[in-house]
């Protein structure tokens, strides 16, 4: 009985620390991307809110707390709360199944570093994505506003184009690992991270990740110059962080998701597996950052292009070919 | 098996009941002074023209249909890249034929031009 | 289990009288959606874990896009939905037919006797069972499925070209 009380204690333990770890995280990357930003704009960033503007993330919090939360007259107002909840929880629940480290042992007792190994955990992941899409897309029509309707459909329209891309672009990896759990997934990359052996499918993964999670160059959902703030144009205050929130978590998700499909989750010498999981994770989310400081917009068209006249076909051939050369390997 | 389940149960309530604190925090926190324009939807200072909600494109429309059918040839890729290894050849060429249809699906609609956007 | 079990089906038969009974479509939509859901969950007590996801992806995550498309893009709104259900004979015509079919159906559910349940076998949530029969003894169905799948696709563009020119 104690064995079973201290083994939930251990259990809410982790889950808390995961859900505050993602939370920080994600608040202290709008910090980074802020200040990744101001230098590749030579300028300063954030440096006011403590040393190094290392407090910006809690000057901003409480700054968005204390806001008014306003909702336009003839909004669907229930629609209009629970939209960008939906964005932040999927993007939070994705991570349940992502592995963060090894297993620790302490005092005997088995402590898996993650929330929860799934059998079909990537399907789980893939799932959980797709659900997002009702967030944006539902954001905007609530509002009662004609730049957030447009700015949800377009934002809906370009999730569900690159969720195709995103998902054919992980069949190689299931090929290659012949499972969907990511623990797994990750042990199949004892030897060499599939990065080596599958880079198309990590391009695939990484754009499709990026058009996601509605970042430049992929941001037309959002496009301050023609749709003022696109789907969220009318949110304020703390529902507008959320939105923000979201896109951070799901930022830092599909960074782990990258890591752990493509770089070899926490595997890496010499460093402890948490530290290697961290820095991969950091590495991707970095080259995000970077993107959205060198690259332009696309235009719709171009953007819908790239998905289905290139992504699509390609993760399609990539597949084809690497059941191929796998056999041939075998053979 | 399912107790693999109860953990993303627990992760879920407490990741969900986060997020109401959060939004209750900040509704009893932050100040609510209503007036009629401000509760106008934003038009670059302009009065709104019209119902924002009117019909668009019929392409947004289109494209979601590809994307069902397309999701559902991905979802017969996932179990067949589990069980690619064992079926070998034979499971090779199944799915190639399988991907080269829809392959001629996707020709089609390029072809047709349902795929631009001008 | 037996509770989960009621449970779901307990959310699953509420959120769909919900769908039936809510006035504007896209709460209706919304509904179908947490329906979904719950069906999902019944998979996973069946250890059906593979299909309970793409119930998620397929049905919640595709299709309900699809009906969120057609509701917005199409902008129905509450007053046109309920304007065309206002004759006393079609309300009058729509109760006989509702409880003929309940009838019917609960006529139809005892008629059927089950076969003693069979777990699934362990391992993959039986994605590993599904995708061995589905790409050996089931492989014809599957490859006209692809062709199903064509014909959609083609039918898809056919319904739009008038106004894609």
């Amino acid at each position: 009985m104690t064995a079973w009380i201290t083994g939930c204690l251990i259990l809410l333990l982790k889950l808390g620390i995961v859900l505050v770890g993602l939370l920080l995280l994600a608040a202290y990357l709008v910090l980074a991307e802020r200040k990744l930003l101001a230098r590749l704009q030579i300028r300063l960033g954030p440096n006011r809110a403590g040393p190094l503007g290392l407090m910006q993330p809690l000057a901003d919090a409480v700054k968005l707390l204390t806001k008014e939360d306003l909702a336009p007259a003839k909004a669907d107002r229930l629609i209009f709360l629970l939209a960008p909840a939906v964005v932040a929880a999927t993007a939070l629940l994705i991570f349940a199944v992502v592995p963060f480290g090894q297993d620790w042992v302490i005092g005997g007792r088995r402590i898996p570093l993650v929330v929860a190994d799934l059998n079909v955990g990537l399907l789980y992941a893939l799932a959980l994505s797709s659900i997002g899409v009702y967030g944006v897309a539902l954001g905007g029509w609530s509002s009662n506003s004609k730049y957030a309707l447009l700015g949800g459909i377009r934002g809906a329209a370009q999730m569900i184009s690159y969720e195709l891309s995103l998902g054919l672009a992980l069949v190689p990896v299931v090929m290659l690992a012949g499972s969907f759990s990511l623990v797994e997934i990750v042990a199949a990359q004892s030897r060499y991270p599939f990065l080596l052996v599958q880079p198309l499918s990590f391009l695939i993964f990484f754009v499709s990740a990026v058009a996601e999670t509605k970042r430049i160059p992929f941001d037309l959902p959002e496009a301050e110059n023609e749709l003022v703030a696109g789907y969220h144009t009318e949110y304020s205050g703390m529902r507008f962080g959320l939105f923000f929130l979201g896109e951070y978590v799901t930022m830092v998700v599909m960074g782990s998701l990258v890591a752990v499909f493509f770089l070899g989750g926490w595997r890496g010498p010499w460093l402890p597996p948490l530290v290697w999981f961290f820095l991969k994770v950091l590495g991707v989310v970095f080259f995000m950052i970077w993107m959205r400081g060198t690259l332009p917009r696309l235009r719709y068209d171009q953007l819908m292009h790239l998905g289905w006249k290139l992504l699509v076909p390609l993760a399609l051939l990539n597949i084809v070919v690497t059941g191929a050369v796998l056999l041939l390997l075998r053979a | 098996m399912l107790i693999n389940y109860l953990p993303i149960l627990i992760y879920m309530l407490i990741a969900v009941g986060l997020l109401g604190v959060i939004v209750l925090l900040s509704e009893l926190l932050g100040k609510k002074t209503h007036t009629v324009q401000k509760d106008i939807p934003y038009e670059c200072g302009m009065d709104p023209i019209g119902d924002a909600r009117s019909r668009y494109t019929v392409r947004f429309y289109i494209i979601a249909m590809f994307f069902i059918v397309f999701d559902i040839e991905a979802i017969f890729l996932y179990p067949w890249g589990v069980v690619f290894k064992p079926l070998g050849w034979f499971g090779l060429v199944e799915m190639g034929v399988f991907i080269a249809i829809l392959a001629v699906g996707l020709a089609y609609v390029w072809g047709k031009g349902a795929l631009e956007w001008e | 289990m037996q509770i989960i079990f009621f449970i779901l089906a307990g959310v699953a038969l509420v959120t769909g009288g919900l769908v039936v009974f809510q006035r504007h479509p896209l709460r209706s939509a919304l509904w179908l959606i947490v329906n979904f859901f719950a069906v999902a969950g019944i998979y996973l007590l069946a250890h059906a874990e593979f299909i309970a996801a793409i119930q998620v992806i397929v049905y919640a995550g595709a299709i309900m896009v699809l009906f969120l498309f057609v509701i917005m893009l199409l902008n129905l709104r509450e007053p046109e939905a309920e304007a065309k259900f206002m004759h006393l004979g079609q309300k009058v015509g729509g109760i006989i037919l509702a409880v003929f079919t309940v009838l019917l159906l609960i006529y139809g559910v005892m008629q059927v006797v089950l076969p003693p349940g069979k777990a699934a076998p362990p391992g993959l949530g039986n994605t590993e069972s599904i995708a061995r029969l589905l790409f050996t003894d089931y492989l014809l169905p599957f490859e006209v499925t692809s062709v199903l799948l064509l014909v959609a696709i083609v039918g898809a563009v056919v319904l739009a070209k008038s106004k894609l020119k």
